[in-house]
């Protein structure tokens, strides 16, 4: 990412501590995640020592700080998701993917990521595949799903 | 926008927007709440609009994109006024029938009313709906008829008029009394006296005073104060008006999560059109009060719902909570000046008792506990959606005439309230009031208002395993009890689930949970063993079964359990066979199909699909 489009974030929202977080949420909108440099150009443009700066990225589940793959699947282990079996459609993707939340897979398609709630209980067990929203899932389900998105 | 320069302008712009609405015949508000838009609500409501302008229709009937109406199990759900007719699980392809049907002629479409499950009568109104009918909506039922986005909307039905009747000579005295006269309660989870908290920061020493709105809401199966501050931004902007003027603060932050997009992007938009029209920064209304408000974006930790971590997080820093016994936040908070923090739903209920008065307020509810509650009934109900409830109904009116029961009609075993910090309440106790003192009476607490409903199918030796794996990924590990105590429950409950649990595990594990109960540092760590001591107390014979018989009784459990396939059931139909990921079942066409088991991975894949439930778990 180039240190302009950094710089540009930082400004918008006025280098406030408070706008740390949205600061690097939106920086990590364009890469999909947060690189040593991008960091480092943060610490300095914010004046935040780099090591503060590190405890924040570490800290915050949404930061990511190792590139993605092309597509993210986010299981929902809400309450009302685990209720309804959301662990075994897991298991499921995991085994398929061969995969641990948090990883990506080794071609790079896949990014597994476990949310806490999504708070579309209604329609759970949730998957989110890229923004898209599949409800009442089931551990059978899943293959087909992913099938779609195999390229 | 026109910026509004006094009182009295306000009022006219109200009269003036009321009068042009009047030109609409109809209004068709179709909820753009994130249970709906998961169900396609955004590209129904794109569509509906040229439909509508096809039609000629734009300048007499206005479409609303609203937020959530509740019933999320029904979306997406269309509500046709003045009739109030409400329409239930709409598509695409009911856009046409819908404007050449019932906004053109005026008829009912049977196919897209709602079904009551019990006595299969259809229901054309909304108010009908028993579902609705049981509630009483008085924070929550604005969000189906205003545009979120649109502070016309919200100021056509009387927004900010309790803000202008506070800039009108009332006193903050006068608000912090009629606050403490109307009982309201923070409903955030602790149940504080929101006046006692108002009336700290408002005589505490420093300035500026901070006023913090917490949308941080962590809790799984829980999304009340998304709702609200997504479908009704502006409630919870006068709410935190209110409170600015009475404790004397200039600067407040909303602090919303990341996962909500909606919830900040609607939030945003809301500040920004009350800044254009003098509702928010410097001499509003004219009256010289200034107050300004921005949002600070969470980064998914669930501790940041703790004031004090929210605090440090809105500094720039790691959410770490701090030790709140000596210094409140209300005295040192944000950079260590006076803090009022207060959840979405307690700010959203500031409006309604300045414009309905604390004795009209006080007259719903219980003794301890005024007014309503929202919650998020979920899990294994029929009609999963938010409901707003008067304190002091209790849970078997929640769970059976709103949620209509469990879906499949399955016993009901426990109802979970209070998200991870809370407990799980066994159906023997359906009759109990929600009531802030009566839920932690009983081991459990009010929360922010998640409500689980759990039934036979759920073991609740993996659900107390469920919060406590939660909890401990979510410990920000400042201190020892709560951060190794959480990890050793996580192994003996692994230990217990996976079959190798031992009875002397059990009394360990409550001891455990007792220690960190009283040694831990913030609230999150002393709550964190609710769930353990909940279940323990009781359904100690479901850890028993587990450590003895090495069963699980609910069948949930994988290593406890078998799949097998009833001869007598099966059809031959093939379905499992061809469903089963791992290969695991053998069968000819309609002949008994059997499971390998050295194969059987127990996905579940096969119950799934059998549809003549000869999968059975055993």
């Amino acid at each position: 990412m180039e240190f302009s489009m950094v710089d540009a974030i930082v400004d918008q929202h006025g280098r406030k501590p408070w706008a740390l977080i949205s600061i690097l949420q939106d920086i990590q909108e364009h890469d999909g995640y947060l690189s040593p440099e991008v960091l480092r150009r943060v610490s300095e443009r914010m004046e935040i020592p780099l090591t503060g700066l590190y405890g924040v990225a570490t800290f915050y589940k949404t930061l990511k700080l190792v590139p993605q793959g092309k597509h993210q699947i986010t299981v929902c282990s809400g309450t009302a998701c685990h209720v309804r079996g959301s662990n075994r459609i897991l298991d499921e993707i995991k085994n398929l993917l061969k995969v641990e939340p948090g990883e990506t897979t080794e071609d790079r398609q896949f990014t597994l990521n476990v949310v806490n709630c999504l708070g579309a209980c209604a329609i759970g067990p949730v998957v989110v595949i890229d923004g898209k929203y599949h409800g009442k899932m089931s551990a059978s389900k899943v293959k087909d799903l992913l099938a779609n998105f195999r390229s | 926008m026109k910026r509004l320069e006094s009182i009295d302008d306000l009022e006219k712009l109200r009269k003036a927007i009321i009068g042009k609405n009047k030109a609409y015949i109809k209004t068709v508000a179709l909820c753009g709440g994130t249970g709906c838009r998961a169900y396609g609500s955004e590209s129904l409501k794109n569509a509906f609009e040229q439909a509508l302008k096809e039609h000629n229709l734009s300048d007499k009937v206005r479409l609303i994109f609203s937020g959530c109406h509740g019933f999320c199990e029904q979306g997406p759900i269309m509500i046709i006024r003045p009739e109030g007719i409400f329409y239930s699980k709409v598509t695409e392809d009911h856009i046409d029938l819908i404007i050449t049907e019932t906004l053109i002629k005026g008829n009912i479409i049977d196919s897209l009313l709602y079904e009551d499950p019990t006595t299969g009568e259809k229901m054309v109104y909304e108010k009908d709906i028993p579902f609705y009918k049981a509630q009483n909506r008085i924070v929550f039922g604005q969000n189906g008829s205003i545009d979120p986005t649109n502070i016309e909307d919200y100021i056509a039905i009387g927004g900010y008029s309790a803000l202008c009747k506070v800039l009108n000579g009332m006193d903050p005295t006068e608000i912090i009394n009629e606050i403490k006269e109307s009982g309201l309660r923070g409903r955030g989870g602790g149940g504080f006296p929101t006046w006692q908290k108002w009336e700290s920061c408002r005589n505490a020493n420093g300035n500026p005073k901070y006023l913090v709105c917490n949308c941080d809401e962590g809790d799984p199966g829980a999304y009340m104060d998304r709702s609200l501050l997504e479908g009704n931004p502006h409630l919870v902007l006068e709410g935190m008006l209110i409170g600015a003027y009475t404790i004397g603060s200039q600067e407040g932050y909303i602090y919303v999560r990341h996962e909500y997009p909606w919830a900040w992007a609607n939030a945003g938009i809301a500040i920004n059109q009350a800044r254009e029209m003098g509702l928010l920064g410097e001499n509003i209304l004219g009256t010289g009060f200034s107050f300004d408000i921005d949002i600070a974006r969470g980064g998914g930790a669930f501790v940041c719902g703790e004031s004090t971590a929210l605090v440090a997080s809105l500094e720039g820093r790691m959410g770490e909570p701090r030790d709140k016994q000596h210094l409140h936040t209300v005295e040192s908070g944000l950079w260590e000046k006076p803090t009022n923090l207060n959840n979405v739903e307690t700010w959203a209920n500031v409006p309604i008792i300045i414009n309905n008065g604390a004795e009209w307020y006080s007259k719903i509810g219980t003794e301890g506990s005024k007014g309503t509650k929202i919650f998020s009934l979920v899990g294994k109900v029929k009609n999963t959606g938010l409901v707003e409830v008067p304190m002091g109904i209790s849970l078997r009116e929640i769970v059976y005439d709103i949620g209509g029961g469990t879906p499949n009609g399955t016993k009901i075993k426990a109802i979970q309230t209070g998200g991870p910090s809370g407990g799980c309440i066994p159906s023997s106790m359906l009759d109990i009031p929600v009531d802030f003192d009566e839920l932690t009476k009983v081991g459990s607490m009010m929360g922010s208002g998640g409500m689980i409903v759990m039934d036979e199918k759920t073991c609740m030796v993996d659900v107390a395993r469920y919060f406590v794996k939660f909890l401990k990924d979510e410990s920000c590990g400042k201190c020892l009890p709560c951060r190794e105590g959480l990890k050793r429950m996580d192994e003996i409950l692994t230990d217990i689930i996976e079959g190798n649990g031992s009875e002397e595990q059990i009394e360990l594990l409550h001891e455990l949970a007792l220690v960190m109960k009283d040694a831990s540092l913030c609230g999150l760590g002393k709550t964190a063993p609710n769930s353990v001591l909940s279940t323990l107390q009781y359904f100690r014979d479901e850890y028993e079964a587990h450590v003895i018989d090495k069963k699980c009784p609910a069948g949930v459990c994988k290593d406890l359990i078998t799949y097998s396939i009833n001869a007598d059931a099966c059809t031959g139909c093939g379905a499992c066979k061809r469903n089963c990921p791992y290969e695991a079942i053998e069968g000819e066409r309609r002949k008994p199909h059997v499971i390998i088991l050295d194969l059987c991975q127990k996905c579940g894949s096969c119950m799934d699909v059998c549809k003549f439930n000869a999968v059975v778990i055993s």
